[in-house]
Formats: structure tokens, sequence, C-alpha cells
């Protein structure tokens, strides 16, 4: 087996239901793997177990089944190797814009001096648009100002692996929009192993090098590792018209419409080890589907 | 329009502070004598009809003021002493009993507030304990102790402990789970996730139980001082009340409302470093 970068294996959560002996099993048998430097985006209905499987992979959350290998090593806990974008930007209210990223760069090195840490947080604020409001607290900043400082931070601790959960979710289309771009300009710069869950099947296009796609929970799995054919850098102003747009587009959106919720009936009788069937749209005789991998072989 | 608002509510208090005067004025006026010349058995008694009404007047009450604040830090023996050396005593005793309820407050509502399981076990001791009027503790606390002013300072520590530890316990336990996240993945040490992200996170909550327990703590020191005597604005209005001097009863009332203000004014001060807007 060749080693990935970070490899999940077998990965099942279930909870405990009230009145039942039978926990619910929100995702289960969950295979995949991730290059270095690779963005993959997750998507799938509501309560597929995204949030959870972001959540083992950080650390904060711990498996019913299997385990997550990153870089060799499993991982057991929350640490500063994998840094976390949430959904709600989760700064601290009482620290400045600086302060913010600071307080995780000093974390991350704690040997380096004031002017070392405030340098470093500044590169980083500065990637993102944000160098004049350095002194203001996050009450005193719009949506997405906020989340932009939460990128900021989590890019400057340069952790091996960045997750993001929904992170432009709570923004407005226009905004979301233009911090994508800033996004995929500060990703170009540092090249992070990025795993984003989102629910836009757009901005996965936009973004990703590989999307994953989750059939509907509970016994969620990951059916399809969709391949984005389209070449970088890409832009929002003229992604559309890139050949490989639509047919990547189009296999998405008839994934979540159609096929999340019949393949989530079909795999409770498929084979708990499988592997994700990897899909080309843009050239679909790269990888010809092999349903007898899929079944039980 | 922020001024005019601000003039509006002057203009209305000053007519307020005017008309309760007023009355208070027109209410303690001396009467006319019914049967001029005639004393009743009474007046006889107390050595004449020349005796003030029984209410003094604002007026003597302001010129008593200026007279006491004139001179606020005599000393003239353990029955006379100025009401700024009073008070003195009686912020003294607030600020040791404070302070000692501070330093174990806080640490163990830290402590209480992270841990859900000692968060259970002393919730019922801290239910009973709370409810309990401190001066009742009184008796016990001079029985043990045997002196009357560290006495007065534990009953105050007693009363001050709950509010602040109730707080603290609530703000640590109630620190919003994000942020607890982020000092989790940035791999901070417990120490430091303490200092750095909940007691920020805590510190509004924290610094309004301490509102709360210096405001009880000042209510409690009146009540205390006239039990124990000695020195302090309680034992001031007490033994004022055994001169009958009303004049300084009411001056010392209002000391007592003013000093409890600016006690509450100066937490309101520290609590404006540690405010966030979230």
């Amino acid at each position: 087996m060749t080693a990935h970068f970070l490899q999940i294996e077998n990965l099942a959560r279930r909870f405990p239901q009230p009145g039942s002996k039978e926990p619910t099993t929100v995702f289960e048998g969950v295979n995949f793997s991730i290059e270095k430097g690779e963005f993959v985006c997750i998507i799938g209905h509501s309560g597929c177990g995204k949030s959870t499987i972001l959540n083992v992979l950080a650390g904060l959350d711990h498996p019913s089944e299997g385990h997550v290998i990153m870089d060799g090593k499993v991982i057991e806990g929350p640490s500063r190797d994998q840094g976390v974008i949430f959904q709600n930007h989760s700064l601290l209210p009482w620290l400045s814009t600086l302060h913010n990223v600071t307080f995780a760069v000093r974390a991350r090195w704690p040997k380096w001096n004031r002017a070392r840490i405030r340098e470093h947080s500044v590169k980083y604020l500065e990637m993102v648009g944000l160098g004049e409001v350095l002194d203001r607290k996050p009450a005193q900043l719009s949506g997405g100002m906020r989340q932009r400082v939460g990128i900021a931070r989590a890019f400057a601790i340069e952790p091996k692996l960045l997750l993001m959960d929904e992170p432009f979710g709570a923004l407005d289309a226009l905004t979301r929009g233009v911090i994508q771009e800033e996004l995929l300009k500060i990703w170009a710069r540092t090249h992070q192993t990025v795993f984003m869950i989102t629910h836009d099947v757009d901005e996965a296009v936009l973004l990703a090098d590989r999307v994953l796609l989750m059939t509907n929970g509970p016994n969620a799995r990951v059916a399809e590792s969709v391949i984005v054919d389209i070449p970088r850098p890409r832009e929002r102003a003229t992604l559309h018209e890139q050949p490989g747009y639509y047919p990547v587009r189009n296999h998405l959106v008839e994934f979540l419409v159609r096929r999340a919720k019949t393949l989530a009936s079909a795999a409770r009788d498929a084979d708990p080890r499988h592997t994700p069937r990897t899909v080309n749209p843009v050239k679909p005789d790269t990888f010809p589907p092999r349903p007898a991998l899929v079944r039980s072989g | 329009m922020l001024a005019n608002l601000n003039l509006r509510a002057a203009i209305v208090s000053v007519i307020f502070l005017i008309t309760a005067l007023g009355l208070w004025q027109l209410a303690t006026a001396p009467q006319a004598l019914t049967g001029a010349g005639e004393l009743s058995e009474y007046e006889m008694l107390m050595g004449g009809a020349s005796q003030p009404s029984g209410i003094p007047a604002p007026s003597q009450v302001f010129s008593h003021a200026v007279d006491e604040l004139s001179r606020p830090f005599y000393d003239a023996g353990p029955n006379d002493k100025g009401i700024g050396l009073q008070l003195a005593y009686s912020v003294g005793r607030v600020m040791a009993g404070f302070g000692l309820a501070v330093l174990v407050a806080i640490p163990l509502g830290f402590v209480i507030g992270m841990s859900p399981v000692l968060n259970k076990a002393f919730n019922p001791y801290i239910q009973v304990l709370k409810p309990i009027s401190p001066l009742a503790w009184m008796p016990l606390a001079l029985f043990i102790i045997k002196d009357s002013n560290t006495s007065a300072i534990f009953v105050i520590f007693i009363c001050s402990i709950w509010p602040m530890l109730i707080n603290t316990a609530f703000g640590v336990a109630s620190v919003r789970n994000d942020w607890l996240n982020v000092a989790r993945t940035l791999e901070l040490s417990k120490l430091r996730t303490a200092f750095t992200v909940i007691l920020p996170a805590a510190a509004p909550t924290i610094l309004t139980g301490m509102r709360i327990s210096v405001g009880i703590a000042w209510l409690v020191i009146v009540a205390a001082e006239m039990l124990v005597g000695g020195t302090g604005v309680g034992y001031y209005v007490w033994n004022e009340w055994n001169n009958l001097d009303l004049a300084s009863v009411i001056f010392a009332i209002l000391m007592i409302g003013i000093v409890g203000m600016l006690l509450d004014g100066m937490l309101v001060q520290v609590s404006r470093f540690v405010r966030y807007q979230d």
C-alpha cells in the first residue's frame, strides 16, 4: 500500500440512542486519503456526519471505529498539526484582530520573540487584506472580516492539515465570493493541505482538487471521489468558461439531488470496507466505473 | 439630542429634590404652641419648651453635615470621632473581609466551574449556606474568634463569598466551547488555558459577582458594627440614636449611601477593563 499523507481507515461513529439499545450509526466504513498539498472538499446533505468526520480529523472527537493516520502517526487528540476554522469564526472577543493571531502564533512557536511573532502575524493578516484593522476588536468587524481573521489565524500557524467547517456558511453571497478568491490566493502561496466542508457546489468546484461525496445519513458513506479537472489558477469570473466546469458541476448536483438518497439505501448491502469510486467527469474514460469493486468482492 | 435628554433628566431630578426637601421642611416646622406658656409634664421634665421638635429639618441636617464634614477625622475619645474616621473603619473592615473572600471565592469558583463533579458535589452546601443571614454567624464568630473586630471581618467574609463563588463557577462553566476548542487545537496547557482563555471569558461574570458581594458587605457592616460596637459607621449611627441626635443619624445614613455608591462605582470602573462585546 502506498503511504498517503492522510489516511482515513474504516471510520465509523455511532451515538447511543435514547430509548433504544441499538446505537445510531451516523456514518460507517469511511475510507479515503488525502495527499500533501491537496485541497479536498466534502459535500453531503445535513446529518451525514461531515462535521463529525472533521472533528475526528481535528482530534476533537473520537471515532467509534477506525482511525486516522496523518504523516505516519495516528491522530489521537487535538494538536497544532491540525488547524481548524470553525463555522462561527470562534475569535476571542476580548482580543484585537492582531492579538487573536499572535495568540495562536505564540502558542505555535513559544521561543519566538515578540517582534517575530508580530511580524509573522501581520504578514498573514495582510494576505487576507486586514492590515488596516489590526487594533479592532472582533465586534467592530463585519462578518466577512471576522472570518478572514479566522483564516489568517489558521494559516499563520502553518498546520500540516487545515480543516474548515463551512467557513463561509454564515456570509452573504457577495462577501463569500470575495473571500473564496482570497482563500485561493493564500492557498496558492502556502500550499496547505486542506480538508473543507461545504454545502455550496460552486464553492467546491472553484476551490477543490477533489470533492468527496457522501450519501445521506444515517449509515452514511463516502460514495465517490470526484476529480475537479480544471486548471489553476482559477477565477470566479472565468470559471464557468472552462470546459471542465459544467461536467463537474452537473455531476455533483446530480449526485446530491438523486443519488445521495438512492445510494444510501443501496450502501447497506454493500461491502463495509468499500473505497469511494474515483470519478473524473471531465474525462469519463480515465476512471471507468468498477462496480465489481464497489460490491463485495 | 443626548445633551437634551441629560438636561431634561437633570431638571426632573432637581425638581424632585426640591419638592422632597420642601415637604420635609414643612413637616418638621415647629408647630405653634397650644396654650403658650404652659409646659406639658414631659416638657418640664426635659428642661423646658426650647426642645427641638423630634425630627430635624433638612436645614438643620445640612448645617450639621457642613460642621461634620469640615472636620471629618477628629478623634475626641471612643464616643466622639469624626465621620470620616468612622467610615474609614467600616470601609477597612469591608475591604479586609471582601478581600479575603475574593482570595477564596475566585480560585474555588474556578475549580468548581471547571469540574462538573465538584459543581454537583458542592452545590447543595452552597445552596444551604448562601441564604443564612451573615449576622446569624456573629455569636459563633465571637465565641470562636473572641475578638469583636475580627468577628465583624469574618461576617463580611462569609456574606461576600457566595455571590462571587456562584458567579465565578457559572462564568467559568459557561465559557463557550468554541473558545476552549481553539485552546485545545493550539495545545495550550491547562494553566495557560485558564489564564488566557477562561479567565478573560469569565471576567465580566466574575466582576458582576464582586459587585453584588461588595454591595451586600456594605449593607451588612452597618448592622455588624451596631452589634460589635466600638468604631465604624454602624456604631456611630447607634451611638447617635442613643444620644437622640437624629441630625447625626440622618447625616450618617446619607454618608452610608454615598460610600456604598462609590464602592460600587469603583468596581464598575474595573469591569470596564474586562468587558468585551461578543
